[in-house]
């Protein structure tokens, strides 16, 4: 009966349906009503999972029959600086094998902090007929035999990008198992592998693949051999130089100069390992077309970096060290008046004292600068609230702010205050920020200002900072678009975590590590919220049963799930459950 | 899928069905724990699901009751400018001290939140290596020693020697940075080298990791011996004239126009101009520093004829 009152066949819903793709809007549709609902779950061709554990591998291949593509992500993001142990989970092989079976026609895996064995690799290489695109970000466990078997086995693989994961490095004739008949390349990006490829296989490779857009070498490739490489793919797009620097030899500068003019849409270039001053100038040529430049593996000295960056007029990303100082972040703002996103990283992180000119200054005349930059990640040594604010009115459209100075609780260093009147104009005149990282001396007054006007953070990340569970609080119940919290070594515990523990099934998740959240706190959250996997990450003194109630607890990580306990917990790792800790192995 | 013919005629108000972003965003906001609680369902709404714990729904709602209860008071006022200083901290106090005592999910009897929990929010001293701070990933934190990676081996004899030397320059100051993040670091830490300087008695020392260029270093000279020098030329008489001369004498250091030049002794014993290769190359092979005067040279040419501009 109802089938009639429809206007229209299910067919034409989903072909209106395909043209929408984002998660989102998906997600609308499906609840709309039942009949939407299966129509939507038969075309979802795409899927994200933003915590690999809020959802099993059977529900997703159960509920969306049709996948070409999936991305999942594992670890929390605070597993980048070693504040996860080794084992913790992100196992992709649950994933893999799930998707074997029920995806042959799966096109597009990307994974990130995910841990994935050769044999998961070897899987897909021989699940997926038409496999295509595989993104491994900051993942591990996998060696490069079985990128053997991709390369062996992908017949279309269009793009295999490695990006910054640690990959056991066996040999590098992984390369060579494309076959000759391999053509349909798009995108490599090997940046991460530390031993040698064979310059043959590569230029093989390249000469096969005319569509190659963008090629991101490993330091191991020398700048000799860049220029045949170049010259093997005129139509790249994308760039990463191996290791910049090589005897000064001016056949070799101008060789390399001529190569980047003769790749015609080269707009972005990365690499630039120990860059040679006496290199930098080869790029001059194609200075203008650059949109996208990361120098920010280039421990090259000030000058040669400023002259560089400085005729790149056209800029719209910069990653440099801060070897750039105030002065050559002064000509950025000169010259690239269309900056979006400045990230300058430290070249000396652990030394007490300055090794650099850059201060505050650098980032404020960038953001006097710039019109359009949205994105910034800095780190300095010192900070001052009056900075901050002029920062905060310069950029209201600021969107990613991460601001670390890199001594842990450090005041305004004019006034000696805690910056919490500076960060609170970033979250109040930057109506749209939805990422932010503090840092420096900070009370609860600072976040009493987020959870008042950080009404779109989705990211806040948070380290020696706050005075109690005030902070928490705020944050928890002001930010009314929180999706991921992560808290280190900051005075925050039980109260705030309790009071708010609605707020947690709304988010992705919470992390917390070094506060002062207690055992009873844990177990009477994980009793309470049988949707959330409270997990607890311990030391090997014994499980938690045997621990006071107001023991503290070293590492907690809460997310929403519809899954359940997860069944691959370490010994480490303990999910709270009523009045006793559950440990699932 | 069901086989039914396509109909063509594409209803217009076809659109107009599927709710725009924002209309449905309100909605959500409306029904914020109803709607939150289909999200995370993987079936149609209105069915349930597997589920052992049946009284969660309830549960649920009155926990997103309560929240509401406690952050509505709080998110709705008005908030004043974050620079003005407000007593607003003792309101918030007060709210909290009501919220604590009626909430839902109450501490158990013995709770630490009641103990003096310690504040470590207080500054702690010399910081010693942090793990995970500051938040760099892995393979950004040896760029800089690696890149003269060759060389590492030598800086790190350099700087055995020199320990004594660096102690000696930041006491006073701080704590001297933990040795851990000497050798982790690699040789990048400092690079001192003698420094002498013709007419004047007593050398000095340069810490070459302090400067990335050679006009850097070039300035450094100057300002290590400008007032030793002065000092020498005074006690021959000269006073204020002798300032403006040792200014000028520290001009053209490095490409041999100047009174004096630099030259440095290399890692096979050769005195060598200083200026010729690249920076990282001319600090892995450096032994030590001579500040000459250029009369004492030799004639040479450097890069173009230069010798009639070399002042006796």
């Amino acid at each position: 009966m109802p089938r009639i009152a429809y206007a229209f066949p299910d067919e034409v819903l989903e072909h209106v349906f395909s043209f929408i793709h984002s998660d989102q809007d998906r997600n609308a549709i499906s609840l709309v009503c039942k009949s939407w609902y299966e129509i939507e779950r038969w075309c979802r061709r795409s899927i994200f999972v933003g915590n690999c554990y809020a959802v099993s591998p059977v529900m997703v291949v159960k509920r969306f029959p049709k996948l070409r593509s999936i991305s999942l992500k594992g670890k929390p993001h605070f597993a980048d600086f070693n504040l996860v142990p080794e084992d913790w989970g992100g196992y992709a092989c649950p994933w893999i094998e799930a998707m074997a079976s029920a995806y042959p026609w799966l096109e597009e895996i990307r994974l990130k902090r995910m841990v994935l064995t050769d044999e998961s690799l070897e899987l897909i290489s021989k699940s997926f007929k038409n496999f295509q695109v595989l993104v491994l970000s900051s993942c591990e466990g996998f060696s490069t035999d079985g990128l053997a078997a991709i390369a062996a086995n992908c017949r279309n693989l269009r793009e295999l990008d490695l990006r910054e994961s640690e990959v056991e490095d066996l040999s590098g004739h992984w390369l060579s198992q494309f076959p000759d008949s391999f053509t349909s390349l798009v995108s490599l990006n090997i940046s991460c592998l530390g031993s040698e490829v064979s310059t043959c296989a590569l230029e093989r490779l390249l000469a096969g693949c005319p569509n190659l857009q963008s090629l991101r070498l490993n330091r191991a490739v020398p700048l000799e051999k860049l220029v045949n490489l170049l010259g093997r793919s005129p139509n790249l797009v994308e760039l990463g130089t191996g290791a910049y620097t090589s005897e000064m030899q001016p056949d070799v500068f101008s060789d390399l100069s001529r190569a980047f003019v003769g790749c015609k849409q080269l707009k972005s270039l990365s690499g630039f390992w120990d860059a040679m001053p006496y290199y930098l100038p080869a790029v001059y040529p194609i200075s203008s077309r650059l949109t996208s430049l990361n120098l920010s593996y280039a421990t090259t000295e000030s000058p040669y970096l400023v002259k560089l960056v400085s005729e790149c007029r056209n800029l719209q990303r910069l990653w440099v060290m801060d070897y750039i100082e105030d002065s050559g972040l002064e000509a950025l703002a000169v010259s690239c008046k269309d900056l979006r996103e400045l990230r300058v990283f430290p070249s000396d992180p652990f030394g007490l004292e300055p090794n650099v000119a850059l201060t505050e200054r650098g980032l404020v005349s960038v953001s006097e600068g710039c019109p359009e930059l949205q994105s910034v990640l800095y780190f300095c040594r010192q900070m001052s609230n009056a900075a901050l604010v002029t920062i905060a009115r310069n950029r209201p459209n600021m969107t990613r702010f991460r601001l670390c100075i890199i001594e842990p609780r450090k005041p305004d260093y004019l006034t000696l205050q805690p910056l919490d009147a500076g960060f609170g104009a970033i979250v109040e005149h930057c109506k749209n920020l939805r990422r932010l990282s503090l840092s420096g001396l900070l009370t609860d007054r600072v976040f009493e200002y987020i959870g008042s006007y950080g009404k779109k953070l989705e990211m806040l990340s948070v380290a020696f900072a706050g005075d109690s569970d005030l902070g928490l609080h705020y944050v928890l119940s002001g930010c009314d678009n929180l999706r991921k919290l992560e808290v280190r070594d900051c005075p925050f515990g039980d109260k705030a975590l309790l009071a708010n523990a609605a707020k947690l099934e709304t988010m992705r998740s919470l992390w917390m590590s070094s506060c002062n959240v207690s055992f009873g706190a844990c177990k009477l959250l994980g009793q309470k919220m049988p949707r959330l996997n409270v997990e607890v990450i311990i030391d090997e003194r014994g499980p938690p049963d045997s621990m006071p109630e107001s023991c503290l607890v070293e590492k907690l990580y809460i997310y929403r799930t519809v899954a359940g306990p997860r069944m691959d917990m370490p010994g480490f790792v303990w999910r709270m459950e009523g009045d006793s800790a559950l440990r699932v192995s | 899928m069901n086989g039914r013919s396509r109909n063509e005629e594409a209803f217009p108000q076809l659109l107009d069905l599927i709710p725009k972003d924002r209309e449905w965003h309100e909605n959500r906001a409306h029904k914020f724990s109803e709607e939150r609680k289909l999200e995370l369902r993987l079936g149609p709404p209105g069915e349930e699901e597997d589920d052992v714990v049946r009284g969660r729904k309830e549960s649920l709602l009155s926990l997103g009751y309560f929240s509401a209860s406690v952050n509505g008071g709080h998110t709705q006022k008005p908030v004043s400018p974050p620079w003005a200083s407000s007593s607003k901290t003792q309101n918030i106090n007060q709210q909290k001290g009501v919220s604590v005592s009626s909430s839902f999910l109450q501490p158990q009897p013995s709770p630490p939140a009641n103990t003096a929990v310690p504040n470590s929010s207080q500054k702690r001293t010399a910081p010693g290596p942090v793990v995970g701070w500051p938040p760099i990933r892995s393979f950004r934190k040896n760029l800089a020693s690696s890149s003269t990676s060759k060389v590492v081996s030598q800086h790190e004899s350099q700087n055995h020697q020199q320990r004594v030397v660096v102690e000696d320059k930041v006491a006073g100051k701080k704590p001297v940075a933990d040795n851990n993040n000497n050798v982790a670091v690699g040789g990048n830490k400092s690079l001192f080298v003698k420094i002498n300087m013709d007419g004047v008695p007593i050398g000095r020392k340069v810490d070459l990791n302090a400067y990335y260029s050679y006009e850097k270093l070039s300035s450094a000279v100057e300002e290590l011996f400008r007032d030793l020098l002065a000092a020498q030329r005074d006690s021959c008489g000269g006073g204020i004239q002798n300032k403006q001369e040792v200014e000028k004498a520290f001009i053209g250091l490095l490409d041999g126009s100047g009174e004096y030049t630099l030259v440095y002794e290399d890692n096979e014993g050769d005195r060598m101009l200083v200026g010729d290769v690249p920076w990282h190359m001319f600090v892995s092979t450096v032994k030590r520093l001579r500040v000459l005067k250029s009369s004492e040279l030799p004639a040479f040419t450097r890069g173009g004829c230069k010798q009639d501009k070399i002042t006796t």
